[in-house]
C-alpha cells in the first residue's frame, strides 16, 4: 500500500535554480525505499518536501490518498516522521526525554506528556532494542545509538513513514548496519522507510527499492539488483564503478580506480 | 538530578521566598514586630493604628510588586533565552526596556498622572515587540532576524529617549525621569497592584503550562516543525505574552536590569536545562531576589538605593562570572 507519494514535484529556493524538477516517488507501507544521491543532489530537499516543511511550486504530495498541504500540520507529523541526521536537543537531555519529544503532535498546545505518552515512549526505545540506555544523557550515548533514539522518536509519534536524512553518514560500519537493519525490520511491522544515502552498498543491503537522485531529477524506483549497475553509478557520483557478485549472491559496488579528472 | 533533590531544592526556594517576604514586611525606617504584622495581615488587630498603615497600605502592596516583578523578569527571561536559543538574550536586548521606558518618559512629560505612565510604558513596549515580530517574521522569525530587528529598536527608543530628556524640565520632569529610569518600587501603592497582578498571573500562567513546550524550542526549526510544531507562531506568542508583563514590570518600577538575564542562568546550574523544572525554580529565584534587594535597596541607607542601580552593580559582576565559566568551559564564545 502506498502511504506517501510525490507526483512530478519542482521545488526551488526563492530566487535560486531548481533544486528537484519532476521528481516522482512513492514509499508503501512495509518498504524501506532508498535514494542514492551524490553530495548536493537534493537529497534533504527532497525528504523536507515528502514530510510538508518545503511547499514545491510544482507537483504534489500525496499523504495517504490527500494533498499533503491540506493536511493539518499535527496530523501530518502524526503519519510522516523525520530523521534528521542529528539533533539540536537542549544540553543534558536524557534519551527519554527525546524520544518523548516524539509525542508532541499528540498533545495539545497547554500539554505536558502523561503517563501514557511515557508508556508509549518506553515502548518505543524497546523497539530499537535501546530500553536500557532510557536514563542517560543523550550527549552521553554513541553516534549510532543517537541515530536509533532518533528513529525511537519517530516510533513515539506514531508515524507509518519516516524519512531518514543520511542515517549511514557519520557511523562507522558496524552501526550502519544495525541502524540500518532496525529500520528493515521495522519495516516488516509495516512502516515505510525512505533513506537517503551515498552508500550503494548499503542500499545493496537493506533497500527493498533503490533511486537514483542527480541533477533533480529522480530515477524510477526498482528492487537493489536492477538498479545498482556501473552506467547508474556513474551517472549519479561521476566517477566509473564497478559492480561485484561474490559467490553466495551478495552484490557490491566499488569504484573502479581512475587517473585525473574526467 | 534526582526527583527527591529536585523536592528539596522546590521546598527550600519557596520557603525562602516567604522567609524574605516576611523580613519585607517587618524591617525598614519603622521596624515592626512579626506578632503584629501577621495579626493584622489576618485582619485582626487595630487597623487605625500606624503600624497598620505602614503595614497594609506602604510595605505589603511594595512587597507584592517586588515578588510579581521579580518571577515576571525571570520568567521573561528565561522564556525568552528558550525561543531564541540564546542564553544571553533577555527583554533588554529584544529592545522591550527601552520602549517602554520611552514611553513612561513620554507619559511623565505629557501628564504627571501614574495611569498615563502605566498605559505609554505598556503601549510603546508593545509597539516595539509588535515591530520586531513584524518585521522578523517577514524575514522568517529566526532567532538572529529577532534579535538583529530587537537591537535596532532598542537603539532607536534609546535615541528616542534622550530628546524627551532634553525637551523635559529640568527642575521637575527630568528628575523624574531620571530616577525612574533608575528602576525603583518606592512609589508602588495599591492602585498598580490589580493591573500587575492580572498581567502577571496571566502571563506566568501560560509560560507555566507551556514549560514543556519550550525544550522543544531548543529543537532546529526544521526538526521542530517536523514534530507538528508551527515555530514561528509559538515564538511569536511567546514573544508577546513576555513582553506584556516585562512591560507591566517597567511601568511599575522602572528599569531594573540583569534580573531577566541571570537568574535563568541560576535555574539552570540548580536543576539543569530542562524547562519543566527550570521554569518554576527561576520565578522562585527571581522572585526571592527582588524582594531581598528590594530590602536591601530602602534599609542599607539612610537615602533609598535605586533598585535599578543594585542589580545593575550585583548583576554585572555575578554576569561575569558565568560567563567566565561558560567560556573556560567551552574554551570559546
Amino acid at each position: 500500500m502506498i502511504l506517501l507519494s510525490a507526483e512530478r514535484i519542482s521545488f526551488r529556493y526563492p530566487r535560486g535554480p531548481d533544486v528537484l524538477s519532476g521528481v516522482s516517488l512513492d514509499a508503501s507501507s512495509g518498504a524501506v525505499e532508498f535514494i542514492l544521491g551524490a553530495n548536493g543532489s537534493g537529497k534533504s530537499t527532497l525528504l523536507h518536501c515528502l514530510c510538508g516543511l518545503l511547499a514545491p511550486q510544482m507537483g504534489l504530495i500525496r499523504l495517504q490518498g490527500s494533498p499533503i498541504q491540506n493536511v493539518r500540520r499535527r496530523m501530518r507529523a502524526r503519519a510522516v516522521g523525520l530523521v534528521p541526521q542529528r539533533s539540536e536537543a537542549l544540553f543534558g537531555v536524557t534519551v527519554k526525554d527525546t524520544v518523548l519529544m516524539g509525542r508532541t503532535p499528540h498533545l495539545g498546545i497547554l500539554e505536558s506528556p502523561g503517563r501514557q505518552d511515557h508508556a508509549v515512549a518506553r515502548e518505543a526505545l524497546e523497539a530499537v532494542g535501546l530500553g536500557h540506555l532510557a536514563a542517560k544523557r543523550l550527549d552521553e550515548v554513541s553516534g549510532g545509538e543517537r541515530q536509533m533514539i532518533l528513529v525511537a522518536r519517530g516510533l513515539a509519534q506514531q508515524a507509518r513513514v519516516l524519512l531518514m536524512d543520511e542515517p549511514d553518514a557519520h557511523l562507522d560500519p558496524r552501526y550502519q548496519q544495525e541502524v540500518l537493519g532496525t529500520a528493515a525490520r521495522l519495516a516488516r511491522t509495516g512502516l515505510s522507510f525512505v533513506v537517503t544515502s551515498h552508500h550503494p552498498n548499503n542500499a545493496l543491503l537493506h533497500a527493498t527499492r533503490i533511486a537514483f537522485l542527480g541533477d533533480g531529477m529522480c530515477t524510477k524506483q526498482v528492487p537493489p539488483g536492477s538498479a545498482v549497475t556501473p552506467e547508474g553509478l556513474e551517472a549519479t557520483y561521476g566517477i566509473p564503478f564497478q559492480v561485484l557478485h561474490g559467490p553466495d549472491g551478495a552484490i557490491a559496488a566499488m569504484p573502479r580506480p581512475h587517473n585525473g579528472p574526467r | 538530578m534526582s526527583t527527591r533533590a529536585w523536592r528539596s531544592t522546590w521546598v527550600v526556594l519557596l520557603g525562602t521566598v516567604v522567609l524574605l517576604f516576611a523580613v519585607a514586611l517587618v524591617v525598614g525606617r519603622y521596624p515592626l514586630r512579626l506578632g503584629e504584622a501577621v495579626r493584622l495581615l489576618l485582619g485582626f488587630g487595630d487597623r487605625e493604628s500606624l503600624d497598620a498603615a505602614v503595614l497594609l497600605r506602604v510595605r505589603l502592596p511594595r512587597a507584592l510588586a517586588a515578588v510579581m516583578i521579580g518571577a515576571n523578569l525571570a520568567g521573561a527571561g528565561a522564556v525568552f533565552q528558550a525561543a531564541f536559543q540564546n542564553p544571553l538574550v533577555d527583554s533588554r536586548i529584544l529592545g522591550i526596556g527601552s520602549a517602554a521606558a520611552f514611553g513612561a518618559a513620554l507619559g511623565m512629560l505629557l501628564s504627571a498622572s501614574p495611569t498615563v505612565i502605566h498605559v505609554t510604558a505598556f503601549v510603546f513596549g508593545v509597539l516595539a515587540v509588535v515591530l520586531v515580530a513584524l518585521i522578523g517574521w517577514r524575514l522568517g522569525a529566526s532567532k538572529l532576524v529577532l534579535v538583529i530587528v530587537g537591537v535596532l529598536m532598542s537603539a532607536l527608543f534609546t535615541s528616542l529617549l534622550g530628546l524627551v530628556k532634553y525637551v523635559a524640565d529640568p527642575l521637575s520632569t527630568l528628575p523624574a525621569i531620571t530616577y525612574w529610569q533608575l528602576g525603583s518600587l518606592s512609589r508602588v501603592d495599591w492602585s498598580e497592584i490589580p493591573a500587575l497582578a492580572a498581567v502577571s498571573g496571566v502571563g506566568l500562567g501560560a509560560f507555566f503550562a507551556l514549560r514543556w513546550r519550550l525544550n522543544l524550542l531548543a529543537l532546529s526549526d526544521i526538526e521542530a516543525e517536523s514534530l507538528g510544531i508551527h515555530v514561528r507562531g509559538e515564538r511569536i506568542v511567546l514573544l508577546l505574552i513576555g513582553t506584556a508583563i516585562v512591560a507591566a514590570s517597567v511601568a511599575t518600577a522602572g528599569m531594573i536590569g540583569w534580573i531577566g538575564l541571570i537568574v535563568p542562568h541560576i535555574g539552570r546550574l540548580l536543576v539543569g536545562a530542562d524547562h519543566r523544572r527550570m521554569l518554576p525554580v527561576s520565578l522562585l529565584i527571581g522572585a526571592g531576589l527582588m524582594i531581598g534587594l528590594d530590602t536591601v535597596a530602602r534599609t542599607a541607607t539612610a537615602a533609598e538605593i535605586p533598585l535599578g542601580v543594585l542589580t545593575g552593580v550585583l548583576g554585572v559582576p555575578a554576569f561575569l562570572v558565568l560567563f567566565w565559566g561558560m567560556v573556560r568551559r567551552r574554551g570559546t564564545v
